[in-house]
């Protein structure tokens, strides 16, 4: 089936099979890698996008669930080739280790700044625990947070 | 500039600099295996075995092959080479052949247009099972039926051991294990199965090259050891299979042994088309071996004044269906067993065997977490039988330089315990916060189980080492290769595989302060471009990756000064030969088994409702031996990231099997920390330079791994006086149901 | 397979009366796994995103309607989470702030699983579940809804349209049991209410049965009640839990809900 999805502002259109997730898509179809496919089950966080300006996980959403909606994905952070500021952040703390989960961390994080924009400890902790990475432990993301919110 | 300004020196780590990844990582361009994509490329599936040991009486393609989209169905028949293979022991079928041996042994492959088509396909293959009787429980195992019959890992200078089902048995017999002490304390302890749980699945894509060959791209710990295995089993040269590295999204040992890469590389070779296979979740836990589960029994004898006279202790561990590193893993639990700690008589017994549950192998610790845990947990016992403060008795005891370890191994390199064990004490301990709290500062979290009502709090600490770099004889090595140009700027290869922690930058650090310019570009790691690395294991990549590029500028800026113009030079480096133990007596032969040693301490405070048994670690302190820190940053997160590792092995992380076959094959029910389950972690690293190793480097990434769980479990015992000899420490266990 | 997007929920009655098979996705957090690890296929899925019907809430009289595609998002803000405390903090530990965005509790009814987390406090608040099909809508009490492990009272062309509930104002609380501090399925759940006004005790629990389960006693039995809620519930071992520890949790939550409930 044939789906037209905004996304990151373009209009985009794909033939998809019909139990496909957005997530799937938007890796295999729409060459837009960026959102991760960890666990496809909604356990992880890597997944995650802006449906509607709604932080989602993209593995959830079937694909033609999103036909005719908005979409934004860790390709559309950073404008014009800089980096958005919890971008930069999670590159100056060493909050990337293996990567794997960054892209959905960024996402969730700059939507956490978006709606609380300068969250506390425990605010930053409950806001991203759908998000898990094996790497960091979280304390270099936690303080790149905070470095986001300087900025 | 000069190298002179940018000596590297204990102390002077440098400050905290950008990985050169973090920019394409943060903005999700950096390609991972998962993400590559080739013109015309086909979709692979694995058919998968539901039973943890059966005969397979047939399997038929026939309706599978006629399925829409499909281009190839491939089995055990259609294994061009040698049809079995292994990361030390050739025992696993590529393919299984007239038995399967654990639950999601691979039986087949598909190859199709689609990944719906692929999965339809690999569902339509029949594949007829006799299922046997399981062997589960490894204390049966060295009396069941032989699983491999042909004993593939005996004739290895290992003791022979004539039972069946036996991976390695060893002894180390040191003194008079007998001696008597004034006290004795013993206890029996349970490690589950830990999964490494890496957050980008298996997966990669093979294309063949038109002339036979194929090249690999994979998410990999060691390309050229994947190389080697592949390559006889494709009936190919090495040269005719190349390995590259994809975006590895974490390792953690979990990809020490392959995975897709044969089968990704069969199924090119026979459609001539580039084939991707990418693994779920699901299959992802069953594609990998996993931490081996253990038992251990340990007794430990010390004088009234608590100095240890005597330590013996029995460690089993379930190597599962295939050997992977089983040998390795149970040598280095028997190896530090006693932790660090001086102790004149000691006996180790220990053994692994073949089962029908999931196989073993690699996982960051590698057979000292399982030790760590039993030990730690010994000395703490001892403590309060002598009455001595638990952290004097560990000083007391403390393995230092000029110490011998039970295999009659003299530490000769650096080994700070007494440092380290003082300083992570002297950490402060935070004051315990006021209630009322938000329910996520509570142990329960976020399920608002409690007020403040059932909670205790409690304080743990614990010692633990490891040996860094490859052990016993091991010929490990690394090579790296060192391109000037005419203009000045150079590459650099190296096959050191970069799965997150960060060796890209420390190869970069390197060629930089040796060749005294800042244009250096590091190639993407290839076993068609240099030769082999080793494995990003061990915590020896740090240390192995700086001495072959160390040793590869160096040559390369005599060779300029001798030749002129643009060089190309490749050299390898191996640090100092290591030997084997004595199969007999577990003694070191010719020289040291093990070339480094590594330790930390760790301090942990933790609250616990002990009514519901729930937890909430809630402030981690460690010091940890990091020779001289390259980037403290990156010591910092390997720290952070291996603490939450050991808490996910203390307190949730385990993969349960009934009968062999895994029931939590899942994000959501096998559990690893999430950000409200892992405290702050204050780490004081103390910095003296390893004297065998390049710029006194050590590794750092096993050690917080290795205490973390010991220290966490002292704490939640302090909280609750319980014995919780088992982790991961189940809610039933605090409130002893 | 295919998917079929109402627009309207005429449309959608319409379109499930005809195809009685389909299966309905809202915020597609069960669905999807499914479909993502190859559990299901089934030739036809409802997605019922775009029926406008179904979203958020209304107040009719004295009683609340939550929509089926009220996401527990929206259970944890303004009027739904004053009038349904218990709701919104069960909604709290629901996976996820993403799940949350888009979990609904028309699915987890739709769902039915024993371990739902809207369950319990909407089963202490007396909940009544609006159904209907292009033969006409019917109301019933959630209790009679639950039928038995993932099975509901759903006929093969109904779709749910709301939940109904007259909140009790009374004290109220929800507490759920994982073994990690948050995004956990629950090992056992229970939602509280202490009604003074009818003089009784409600509580209801999650993963301690083959379907969420409500107790109820005379508010002067709060003594016995913790081992009257552990004795309604005929828990099993499975790989979240033991069935002797879901139990113990129950009769320890109870008491300690109603401390905080009669506080």
């Amino acid at each position: 089936m044939r789906v037209s999805i905004t996304v990151n502002g373009e209009v985009r259109e794909a033939e998809v099979w019909a139990g496909e997730s957005l997530l799937t898509t938007l890796r295999d179809r729409l060459d837009l890698p960026g959102s991760k496919n960890a666990c496809e089950q909604g356990e992880c966080g890597s997944c995650s996008v802006l449906l509607d300006d709604e932080l989602v996980c993209s593995c959830l959403v079937l694909a033609a669930q999103a036909d005719g909606h908005e979409v934004a994905t860790v390709e559309g952070l950073a404008d014009d080739g800089s980096l958005h500021p919890v971008q930069d952040a999670f590159a100056a703390t060493g909050a990337v280790q293996c990567g794997f989960c960054t892209p959905g961390f960024v996402v969730a994080a700059a939507d956490l700044l978006r709606r609380v924009p300068d969250p506390s400890d425990d605010e930053i902790r409950e806001a991203l625990s759908g998000n898990l990475c094996r790497c960091t432990g979280y304390q270099k993301i936690l303080d790149a947070v905070h470095l986001a919110v300087e900025r | 500039m000069s190298t002179a300004t940018r000596t590297l020196r204990p102390g002077h780590a440098l400050p905290s600099t950008r990985r050169a990844d973090a920019a394409p990582k943060v903005t999700g361009e950096f390609a991972y295996s998962s993400d590559l994509h080739a013109a015309g490329m086909l979709w692979g599936q694995t058919v998968r075995s539901p039973h943890a040991h059966a005969r397979i009486l047939g399997i038929d393609v026939v309706q599978a092959r006629a399925m829409p989209g499909v281009h190839a169905v491939l089995t055990h028949e259609d294994v061009p080479g040698q049809k079995t293979y292994g990361l030390e022991f050739a025992d696993q079928p590529v393919l299984a052949i007239d038995r399967v041996r654990y639950f999601g042994e691979a039986v087949a492959i598909v190859a199709a247009e689609e990944p719906e088509q692929a999965r339809r396909a690999a569902a339509a293959v029949r594949v007829e099972y006799e299922p046997l009787e399981p062997v589960t429980d490894p204390e049966q195992a060295a009396e069941m039926a032989p699983l491999h019959p042909d004993r593939p890992t005996m004739g290895h200078g290992f003791r022979d051991d004539a039972r069946p089902n036996v991976v390695r048995s060893m002894v180390i017999r040191r003194g008079d294990p007998d001696a008597e002490g004034d006290v004795a304390v013993e206890g029996v302890y349970e490690i589950g199965q830990q999964d490494q749980a890496f957050l980008g699945p298996e997966s990669g894509i093979a294309i063949p090259d038109g002339e036979g060959g194929v090249d690999i791209h994979v998410a990999t710990q060691w390309l050229h050891v994947d190389r080697d295995q592949a390559a006889p089993c494709l009936a190919l040269e090495p040269e005719q299979v190349r390995i590259h590295l994809a975006g590895v999204g974490g390792a953690f040992g979990g990809r020490e042994d392959l995975s897709m890469q044969i089968h990704a590389a069969m199924l090119a070779l026979r459609t001539g088309r580039p084939v991707k296979i990418v693994y779920n979740r699901e299959e992802s836990f069953v594609g990998h071996i996993h931490r081996h589960p253990a038992r251990i029994w340990a007794q430990h004898r010390a004088t009234r004044d608590g100095k240890l006279v005597a330590v013996r202790m029995r460690i089993l561990i379930d190597g599962g269906a295939y050997a992977s590193s089983s040998t390795a893993v149970i040598a280095n639990a028997c190896s530090f067993a006693v932790g660090p700690y001086a102790v004149d008589n000691v006996l180790v017994d220990g053994l692994a065997v073949y089962t029908n549950n999931p196989p073993c192998g690699a996982m960051r610790g590698f057979g000292a977490v399982q030790a760590c845990f039993a030990a730690e947990a010994q000395m703490d016992k001892l403590a309060t039988a002598l009455e001595i403060d638990s952290v004097e008795l560990r000083l007391l005891n403390a393995l230092e330089p000029g110490g011998m370890l039970p295999t009659g191994q003299v530490v000769t390199g650096s080994l700070p315990t007494r440092d380290v064990i003082r300083r992570a004490a002297a950490l402060p301990v935070p004051e315990p916060e006021e209630l009322p709290r938000e329910a996520i500062r509570l142990p329960g979290g976020a399920g608002n189980t409690t007020r403040g009502e059932g909670v205790r709090r409690g304080v743990g600490f614990a010692v633990g080492f490891k040996n860094i770099c490859y052990s016993e004889g091991f010929d490990d090595y690394c090579t790296a290769r060192v391109v000037l140009a005419e203009d000045g700027s150079a590459e650099v290869h190296c096959a050191a595989a970069d799965v997150g922690q960060g060796v890209s930058d420390v190869i970069l650090q390197v060629a930089r302060l040796e060749l005294g310019t800042d244009d250096v570009t590091l190639a993407s790691g290839s076993t068609a471009r240099v030769g082999s690395a080793g494995s990003a294991s061990s915590s020896r990549m740090t240390w192995m990756a700086a001495g072959a590029v160390q040793t590869a500028c160096r040559a390369a800026l005599d060779e300029r000064d001798r030749s002129g113009g643009a060089v190309d030079v490749e050299r390898i480096y191996r640090h100092p030969r290591t030997y084997p133990l004595d199969p007999e007596t577990g003694q070191i032969t010719d020289g040291r088994a093990h070339v480094a040693l590594a330790v930390a301490a760790m301090r942990v405070v933790a609250e616990v409702d002990v009514d519901l048994g729930l937890t909430r670690v809630v402030w981690i302190g460690t010091a940890q031996d990091v020779g001289n820190a390259l980037n403290r940053t990156a010591v910092e997160g390997q720290i952070e990231g291996g603490t939450a590792q050991g808490l996910g092995l203390a307190l949730m992380e385990e993969i349960q099997t009934r009968d062999g076959v895994i029931a939590n094959a899942s994000f959501t029910d096998y559990l690893i920390p999430t950000f409200l389950d892992m405290p702050p972690v204050v780490s004081d690293l103390v910095e003296e330079p390893e004297p065998d190793a390049p710029y006194g480097v050590k590794g750092v990434g096993e050690p917080p791994t290795v205490v973390s769980t010991a220290a966490i479990v002292a704490a939640l015992r302090d909280a609750t006086g319980r014995e919780l000899a088992r982790v991961p420490v189940r809610p039933d266990d605090i409130a002893g149901l | 397979m295919d998917v079929l997007t109402p627009r309207s929920l005429d449309e959608a009655l319409r379109l499930k009366a005809e195809h009685p098979g389909a299966v309905s996705i809202q915020g597609g957090t069960d669905v999807m796994i499914a479909l993502n690890f190859d559990q299901a296929r089934p030739e036809l899925l409802l997605n019922l995103n775009e029926v406008v019907e179904l979203r958020g809430w209304s107040r009719e009289n004295g009683t609340l309607r939550l929509g089926a595609g009220l996401t527990y998002a929206d259970a944890m803000a303004d009027v739904v989470a004053d009038e349904l405390p218990a709701l919104a903090e069960a909604s709290r530990t629901v996976g996820s702030p993403q799940i949350r965005n888009r979990g609904t509790i028309g699915g987890n009814l739709g769902t039915a699983s024993p371990a739902g987390d809207a369950l319990p406090p909407l089963l202490v608040e007396r909940a009544v579940v609006e159904v209907a099909s292009t033969r006409g809508a019917r109301r019933v009490p959630l209790q009679e809804f639950l039928v038995g492990v993932k099975r509901n009272a759903l006929d093969d062309d109904e779709l749910i349209l709301s939940v109904l509930v007259e909140p009790s104002r009374q004290s109220q609380t929800f507490m759920k049991v994982g073994p990690r501090n948050a995004m956990v399925i629950a090992v056992c759940s229970l939602a509280v209410v202490v009604d003074r006004e009818r003089g009784e005790l409600r509580a209801a629990f999650g993963s301690a049965a083959p379907v969420a389960r409500l107790v109820t006693a005379a508010i002067d039995e709060a003594e016995s009640f913790p081992e009257q809620v552990a004795g309604a519930a005929s828990p099993i071992d499975d790989v979240r839990g033991t069935a002797a520890y879901r139990r113990h949790a129950l009769r320890v939550l109870t008491a300690r809900a109603l401390e905080r409930c009669l506080a």
